[in-house]
C-alpha cells in the first residue's frame, strides 16, 4: 500500500477535522443578514379537492410577511420528469404537472398547499395553523392493484393511474414466453420490495437570497447535484436565466438519492426572497421529511425462473407494479425501468429475459431513486427466486449460481437484458466469499445455536449493478432528457498549489480526500497542496453530481483527463524553460526533465513560469495553467459481488439477529480502501434495515403510519454486527482511465436477499415449510409465518 | 422573553429566550454554536447530544431556561487546549468513524459520556449505549471501532472476532 497518499492509500479524511470539531457548514448553519423564515401548510388527508383557502387571518398574524398558495404558481412550470419512458404500445408516459404548491387537489399526506413567510420561524409556524382551508376528501388510491384497475384517479386529467406500461425487451417477449412454456421446471415467486424512507440524518434545507441591484439569485440547498438543481429550477420551473441563479450545496449530511431532486420548497423560497427583497430560509422537520421527501423501492413483483432439471437457467420473466406516488419525481421513471429491467439477467448467462413494469400513481409521497435505485429491486427478485429454485431442485444455492455465472472468458458479455458487461470474475468472488464467510464452519455453529434453542441459517447471493451513470448517447436513445457526463477543472496556482473544481458533490463519500490522491499520483506532488472545490455552480464546471456510484468513475475520469491536459501544457512550458522540443520532455515524480540529460525543472517552477511569463513564448503558448475536461463514459461500469450472512432466529419470538455478515465486492481498482470499506458498511446496514426493520406504511386511506423515528425502524447500533468486507478481487473497468467501477450502492443491493435467504434457510432447516416472507422480516411476521 | 445565563465550553454565555426556546436552539441560534445538530423532532436521533453538568443529554429535550446556571459542553469544546482533536475525535478520524458528519457531534458527545462512566466498554455495551444515536452512513462498524480504540482497546482484533 502506498504511504504517500497516492492511489491505493487509506489516507485519513481531511474533511473529518471540521466535522469532528463542529465547524462543518451545513445549509441550516448558514445565516444571512435580514433573513425571514418559511413554513409550509401540508395536507393531512391523502386525497382531496381544495374547496377554499382563506389566508386573511394568517396574513394578520404577528411577524407575517407573505402567504403563498398554489394560485400564486399557476403561471410557472411544473417540476419535470428527467426521463421519458414509452409504453409497450409506443405511447409516451403520462406526465401530470407537479406544481410548486398543490392547486385544485392535494394528492398525498404532506402535500404542501400553502406557505407562510414571517420574521421568525415560530411566527411562520403559528400562522400556518391560522390558514383556513376547506378540503373535500375523496377516495384515496393506495393499493397498486386497485390503482391499476380502479376508477378513482390521482390525476383526473390523464384518465388513468398507470403512468406507463413498459416492456423490456419487447422483442424478446415471445421467445421468453415460449421458453418458459416449454421448460422442465418453473419456479414462481410473488414478492414485495418494501417502501423505504431515505432518511439522511440532515433534513433538507434551503435558503434563498435575491439581489435587487443585479437581479441575481443565490440558493443554498441540500443537493447532491447543484447544477442539476439549477437546470431544473431555471429551465423548467421558474424560467430564471441560468446565469442569474447560483446554487450552492455546502456540507450536506447524507443524501442516498433523496437529495438528487428539485423540490417545490426551493422554488418557494426563491420566489419569496424576490418578492420580499430579503433572504428566506426553510429547514425541513423530520416529520415533514417522512411526508414529503422522495421515498424508495415499493415494487410488487411476480418473477418466474425457468430452468433445466440440472439447474441451468433458461429464462427470467418479471411482472412488476412500481409505485411512483402522487407525482413524478425527477428520476422516478428511469428507476423502475432502465435501472431495474436491464439488470434482470444478473450475473448469469441466461438466454431469455423479459421484464414488464407498470408505473402506478397513488396518493402517497413520490417514489424515486434510493441507494441502489432499481438495482436492489432487480437483485432481490433474482436472488430470491434462484434460492427458491435451488431448494425445489435439491441443488446447493452456491452451486446453482456458479453453474450459471457468466465465465471470465465470456467478457465482454452481452446480457439477455441488453447490457454489455465489460469485465468480471464471479467464481473468484464466490471462492473468496466461501473462505471469508467460513462456510465450512457453518454446520458446527448451527449445532451450537440449536443447543441454545435457536435456529441458524446461512444465506448467500450474487449481484451485479450498472454504475458510473451514464453514456449520454445511449441514455439519450433510451429517453433521458439530460446528458450524464461529468466535468472537472484543474487550476494550478502560481505558487504550485492546486484547486480542482469538480461537478461531483461529496456528502459523505470523502471526495475531498480521494480526488487529491488521484491528482497527486499523476503529478507527483503532495496531496495536501491539492484542494477540491465542489458544490457551488459559480465555481465549478457544469457537472451532473453524485448518485448512481458515479463520482469516481465519471467525475474522477474527468479529473484524470484535465490533469493530463495540465501535464501536456506544462511540458510545453518546461520545454521552453529548458530550451528543447516538448517531445524531448519526460515528466516523472513532479520533475520535467530532458531525456538522456540531467537537465530538469520542478513542477512548481513550471507553474510559476505559467503565471509570471517573463521570457515566455506568448505568440505560441498562452500563459496560465488551468484546464477543464468533460468526460462522457463509453459504457456503464459493472461492480459485482457475492455476499453471505448467518442469522440466528429465536423461535419463541420470531426475532432475527445477524450473527455474521461477509461481503466480497469487485469494484475494479480502488483509490482509498478505507473509504471503500466504509461505503460498503453503510450500504450493508441500509440493506439489513430493509430486510429486517424498515418499512414505510400507509393505511387504506393513505394515512402515513410510519411518520417518525418512533414508528419507522431505523437500524441502530445494537441491531447490527461487525461486517467482514473484502474488495481484493479486482477486474478493472476496461473503459475508464482509472479502471474503477463505483462502490456507493453495492452494500444496499447485495444485502437484502442475503438476509432473507438466510432466514428462509433457518426455517427450512428446522422443518418449516416456509418458502418466502416479505420484508421487513420483523419478529411478528416471522413468528406469524411459523404458526402457519 | 427572558434572560438565561449558563457556562458553555468554559465561557459565560447569556441571551434572550422565549419560554419555549429549546436548549439546542439557544446553542445554535443565539450562541451560533452550530456544531450541535438537529436531525429529528421526536428526540430520537441524538444529533443534538451535549453534556449538561457532566451528563449526556439530547439538547432538544430541555428548554434553554432549564439550563440556567448549568455547565454545558458541546462538540466545539471537545478539542485539546492546543486546538488539536481530542482522543475520541482523533479515534473517529483514525477509524473512519464518520462520513457525512451530521450525526458525528452527537456520537462524539455520547461516546465521551460513555467512556467517562465506563472506561473500557465491551462492543455490546457500546452498541447498547448508542441506541439513542442514529447514523445512516457508517453502518456503525467504524464508530464502534473508534470508541473501542479511544478506550485503549484493540479495535481491529475485536472487530475481527
Amino acid at each position: 500500500m502506498p504511504a504517500d497518499g497516492g492511489i491505493g492509500a487509506s489516507t485519513k479524511r481531511r474533511e473529518d477535522v471540521r466535522f469532528l470539531s463542529g465547524t462543518g457548514r451545513y445549509t441550516d448553519d448558514i445565516k444571512l443578514h435580514g433573513e425571514a423564515h418559511a413554513a409550509f401548510a401540508r395536507s393531512d388527508v391523502a386525497h382531496g379537492r381544495i374547496v377554499s383557502i382563506d389566508t386573511s387571518l394568517a396574513e394578520s398574524m404577528p411577524g407575517v410577511l407573505a402567504v403563498f398558495t398554489g394560485e400564486d404558481f399557476v403561471d410557472v412550470g411544473g417540476n419535470p420528469a428527467g426521463w421519458l419512458i414509452h409504453s409497450r404500445d409506443g405511447e409516451p408516459m403520462k406526465e401530470p404537472k407537479r406544481p410548486v404548491l398543490a392547486h385544485g387537489k392535494v394528492r398525498h399526506v404532506g402535500d404542501a398547499y400553502a406557505a407562510v413567510v414571517a420574521e421568525r420561524l415560530e411566527q411562520a409556524r403559528d400562522a400556518v395553523e391560522a390558514i383556513e382551508v376547506e378540503i373535500e376528501e375523496v377516495s384515496a388510491v393506495v393499493d397498486m392493484s386497485n390503482a391499476v384497475a380502479g376508477e378513482d384517479l390521482v390525476h383526473d386529467e390523464i384518465g388513468t393511474n398507470v403512468c406507463f406500461d413498459w416492456g423490456w425487451i419487447e422483442d424478446n417477449r415471445a421467445a421468453t414466453d415460449a421458453a418458459i412454456s416449454a421448460a422442465p421446471h418453473v419456479t414462481t415467486l410473488n414478492l414485495v420490495n418494501n417502501r423505504l424512507v431515505a432518511n439522511p440524518m440532515e433534513p433538507r434545507a434551503s435558503i434563498a437570497d435575491y439581489d435587487a441591484g443585479t437581479g441575481d439569485y443565490t440558493l443554498y440547498t441540500t443537493s447532491q447535484n447543484p447544477h442539476v438543481s439549477r437546470l431544473l429550477i431555471c429551465a423548467f420551473v421558474l424560467g430564471v436565466p441560468e446565469n442569474k441563479l447560483k446554487v450552492i450545496a455546502p456540507d450536506v449530511g447524507g443524501g442516498f438519492g433523496s437529495k438528487i431532486y428539485h423540490y417545490g420548497e426551493e422554488a418557494l423560497v426563491l420566489t419569496a426572497a424576490k418578492k420580499l427583497g430579503r433572504p428566506v430560509r426553510w429547514t425541513c422537520t423530520r416529520s415533514e421529511a417522512f411526508m414529503a421527501d422522495a421515498q424508495g423501492r415499493d415494487h410488487v413483483t411476480k418473477i418466474e425462473l425457468a430452468c433445466e432439471k440440472d439447474g441451468t437457467f433458461i429464462a427470467f420473466r418479471t411482472e412488476t407494479n412500481a409505485n411512483v406516488g402522487a407525482y413524478l419525481s425527477n428520476f422516478s421513471t428511469v428507476t423502475p425501468t432502465f435501472l431495474h429491467g436491464t439488470l434482470m439477467a444478473g450475473n448469469y448467462a441466461v438466454p431469455n429475459v423479459y421484464v414488464n413494469v407498470k408505473a402506478v400513481f397513488t396518493n402517497t409521497a413520490p417514489v424515486d431513486a434510493y441507494r441502489g435505485a432499481g438495482r436492489p429491486e432487480a437483485t432481490y427478485s433474482l436472488e430470491r427466486v434462484i434460492d427458491m429454485a435451488a431448494r425445489e431442485l435439491g441443488i446447493d444455492p452456491i452451486e446453482i449460481r456458479r453453474k450459471n455465472f457468466v465465465k471470465p472468458d465470456q467478457f465482454p458479455f452481452a446480457s439477455a437484458a441488453g447490457l454489455e458487461y465489460d469485465t468480471g470474475d464471479y467464481d473468484a468472488l464466490m471462492d473468496k466469499l466461501e473462505a471469508l464467510a467460513d462456510r465450512s464452519g457453518f454446520e458446527a455453529r448451527a449445532e451450537a445455536s440449536k443447543a441454545s434453542g435457536k435456529l441458524r441459517g446461512f444465506g448467500v447471493n450474487s449481484y451485479i449493478e450498472a454504475c458510473g451513470i451514464a453514456p449520454s448517447n445511449l441514455v439519450g436513445i433510451l429517453g433521458s432528457r439530460v446528458g450524464l457526463y461529468d466535468a472537472a477543472t484543474v487550476r494550478v496556482n502560481a505558487t504550485g498549489s492546486l484547486s480542482v473544481m469538480v461537478g461531483a458533490h461529496s456528502h459523505g463519500q470523502g471526495h475531498e480526500t480521494a480526488f487529491p490522491q488521484v491528482v497527486s499520483e499523476m503529478l507527483g506532488i503532495d496531496p495536501t497542496s491539492i484542494e477540491i472545490v465542489h458544490g457551488d455552480t459559480s465555481k465549478i464546471p457544469f457537472g451532473m453530481g453524485t448518485y448512481g456510484s458515479r463520482s469516481l468513475a465519471v467525475c474522477g475520469s474527468a479529473v484524470v483527463r484535465a490533469t493530463e491536459k495540465i501535464i501536456d501544457k506544462a511540458k510545453k512550458i518546461a520545454a521552453h524553460m529548458l530550451e528543447v522540443s516538448d517531445t524531448d520532455i519526460e515528466f516523472k515524480d513532479g520533475q520535467f526533465s530532458v531525456s538522456g540529460t540531467d537537465k530538469s525543472v520542478a513542477f512548481g517552477d513550471v507553474a510559476f513560469k505559467a503565471y509570471v511569463p517573463h521570457g515566455y513564448p506568448v505568440e505560441s503558448l498562452e500563459p496560465g495553467l488551468e484546464e477543464t475536461a468533460f468526460y462522457d463514459p463509453a459504457n456503464f461500469t459493472y461492480p459485482a459481488g457475492a455476499y453471505a450472512c448467518e442469522i440466528e432466529l429465536d423461535p419463541e419470538t420470531g426475532k432475527v439477529t445477524i450473527e455474521r455478515f461477509a461481503a466480497v465486492d469487485d469494484f475494479g481498482n480502488v483509490i482509498n480502501p478505507m473509504i471503500v470499506d466504509g461505503q460498503v458498511h453503510g450500504g450493508i446496514a441500509q440493506g439489513i434495515g430493509q430486510a429486517l426493520l424498515e418499512g414505510c406504511v400507509y393505511d387504506e386511506n393513505g394515512q402515513l403510519l410510519s411518520g417518525s423515528y418512533m414508528d419507522y425502524a431505523m437500524p441502530r447500533a445494537d441491531d447490527l454486527p461487525f461486517y467482514s468486507v473484502d474488495h481484493s478481487c479486482q477486474t478493472p473497468c476496461t473503459h475508464n482511465p482509472l479502471g474503477v467501477k463505483g462502490c456507493g450502492e453495492a452494500g444496499a443491493i447485495g444485502s437484502p436477499p442475503t438476509v432473507v435467504n438466510a432466514v428462509i434457510d433457518a426455517l427450512q432447516r428446522a422443518g418449516h415449510d416456509i418458502t418466502h416472507i416479505d420484508m421487513p422480516l420483523s419478529p411478528s411476521r416471522v413468528w406469524s409465518a411459523m404458526q402457519g | 422573553m427572558s434572560q438565561v445565563t449558563m457556562t458553555v465550553n468554559g465561557k459565560a454565555a447569556s441571551g434572550e429566550i422565549e419560554g419555549r426556546t429549546l436548549l439546542v436552539d439557544f446553542l445554535r441560534e443565539t450562541l451560533n454554536l452550530t456544531g450541535t445538530h438537529v436531525g429529528c423532532d421526536t428526540s430520537q436521533c441524538g444529533a443534538c447530544v451535549v453534556h449538561v453538568n457532566g451528563k449526556a443529554i439530547k439538547a432538544c429535550t430541555m428548554f434553554a431556561a432549564e439550563a440556567e446556571g448549568a455547565e454545558v459542553k458541546t462538540i466545539e469544546g471537545m478539542a485539546n487546549a492546543d486546538g488539536s482533536l481530542g482522543t475520541i475525535q482523533q479515534a473517529f478520524q483514525d477509524h473512519h468513524g464518520l462520513q457525512c458528519g451530521f450525526c458525528t457531534p452527537g456520537m462524539v458527545m455520547s461516546a465521551a459520556a460513555l467512556l467517562q462512566d465506563n472506561p473500557k466498554p465491551s462492543e455490546a455495551e457500546i452498541r447498547d449505549y448508542l441506541e439513542g444515536n442514529l447514523c445512516r452512513c457508517t453502518g456503525y462498524h467504524n464508530i464502534i471501532k473508534a470508541i473501542l480504540a479511544a478506550s485503549g482497546q484493540d479495535a481491529d482484533a475485536i472487530a475481527a472476532e
